[in-house]
């Protein structure tokens, strides 16, 4: 159950555009890591560890592991807008408590519940339909673009940041 | 995770989100930058130092791959934690805008998730141990292959840079216009200029100008 494996290649698998004409390297120039000048250790290989252990955390979305409509960001917020009925699953009710008054993203709400993001979304994409949160910040229509791609967000993160 | 977060001054303002306080009528606008590397780099230190938050955790779930989710947090679980866990932190910034800074998982076979993370991000700061300089082959390999606008921080450790930029840079053949500076996680300053960096560089991308390397300094 629950396998939720997203259909998606390995990145390390594709080639790096290396002809250039793109912005890569000079492609007569060396291979990544191929000639480190001295005092460029290349280190050994990543840790890996034991086998996967069972996800019991999704037993509380019924097995299900994609919220009902669209997959939400991580940094989706969520804003509540009912309080918690007797219905809601406990994880739904907590949910409901930390997002009222104030908004939370979904990967906040992931850390303050010790549930992996893929349940909150699930979660949250039930509220979401039965009108008990609004979520912010969804996937972006060519209309409204995301806000990393218009300049005065930028602009105004880049003097934001600045400020600080 | 694999850092403490002691090693963060103390001094930092942070201010803090009253729970009680009421959400602004009008939600705020959410950005997101993300921050990679190897394994161990320096990811939560980074974040941690500037983030308004205590950098918080969490699985970067969509995978069956869980480890200790119930104990999220445990100290004895460092390791694995470090190796499931996403790391992330958040700053408010004028404007009612939310800046939220992510740490990739640290090994390769998490990079699918990258995906999901990177999508509709500002763009990524990659940390760089030159120590270990493989580490980050990855991650630059995958924001160079999707043309994701990033910066190379090469983190002084102890605040000493043993390589020249270019030596990095050559090591790692990566474009000349792909900014690279020194930094150091632990430095709010150093953290901010590699922010400021890579959105400028961002920016330079969106509006079609070729951006020039910004020259990096040594942090402090």
């Amino acid at each position: 159950m629950g396998e939720p494996s997203p259909d998606l290649g390995d990145p390390l698998r594709i080639p790096l555009p290396r002809n250039g004409s793109v912005s890569g390297p000079d492609p007569t120039g060396p291979a990544r890591g191929a000639q480190l000048p001295p005092g460029l250790p290349v280190g050994g290989p990543g840790e890996e560890d034991g086998e996967a252990a069972y996800v019991r955390p999704y037993t509380v979305t019924g097995g299900r592991t994609r919220p009902s409509g669209m997959t939400l960001p991580f940094e989706a917020l969520v804003e509540g807008l009912a309080a918690p009925r007797p219905e809601h699953a406990p994880e739904s009710r907590r949910i409901l408590g930390l997002v009222t008054g104030q908004y939370l993203s979904v990967a906040e709400l992931s850390a303050h519940l010790h549930l992996p993001v893929g349940v909150v979304r699930v979660l949250v994409g039930d509220l979401a339909d039965e009108g008990a949160v609004r979520v912010h910040g969804l996937t972006t229509t060519a209309s409204a673009p995301a806000p990393a791609t218009t300049l005065s967000v930028l602009e105004s993160v880049l003097n934001g940041i600045s400020a600080l | 995770m694999a850092y403490p977060h002691s090693d963060v001054a103390p001094a930092l303002p942070r201010a803090r989100r009253d729970a009680e306080s009421a959400a602004p009528a009008v939600a705020p606008t959410v950005v997101k930058i993300v921050v990679a590397g190897g394994f161990a780099v320096g990811k939560t230190t980074f974040i941690g130092s500037i983030s308004d938050i205590e950098p918080l955790s969490t699985e970067a779930a969509m995978t069956e791959h869980s480890v200790g989710v119930d104990d999220a947090g445990a100290a004895a679980d460092a390791k694995t934690l470090t190796t499931v866990a996403m790391d992330f932190g958040r700053i408010s910034l004028p404007g009612n805008l939310w800046l939220y800074l992510f740490g990739t998982p640290g090994q390769d076979r998490f990079l699918f998730m990258w995906d999901d993370l990177v999508r509709g991000a500002v763009g990524a700061v990659v940390l760089v141990d030159t120590d270990r300089l493989d580490q980050c082959f990855p991650a630059v390999d995958y924001f160079e292959t999707r043309r994701i606008p990033f910066v190379l921080a090469v983190n002084c450790f102890d605040g000493v840079a043993r390589h020249t930029l270019d030596d990095v840079r050559e090591a790692l053949a990566v474009s000349s216009d792909v900014p690279m500076l020194y930094t150091d996680a632990r430095s709010r300053a150093a953290t901010k200029q590699a922010l400021v960096t890579l959105v400028q560089h961002a920016m330079e991308r969106l509006s079609g100008e070729p951006g020039p390397g910004a020259p990096g300094s040594p942090p402090g």
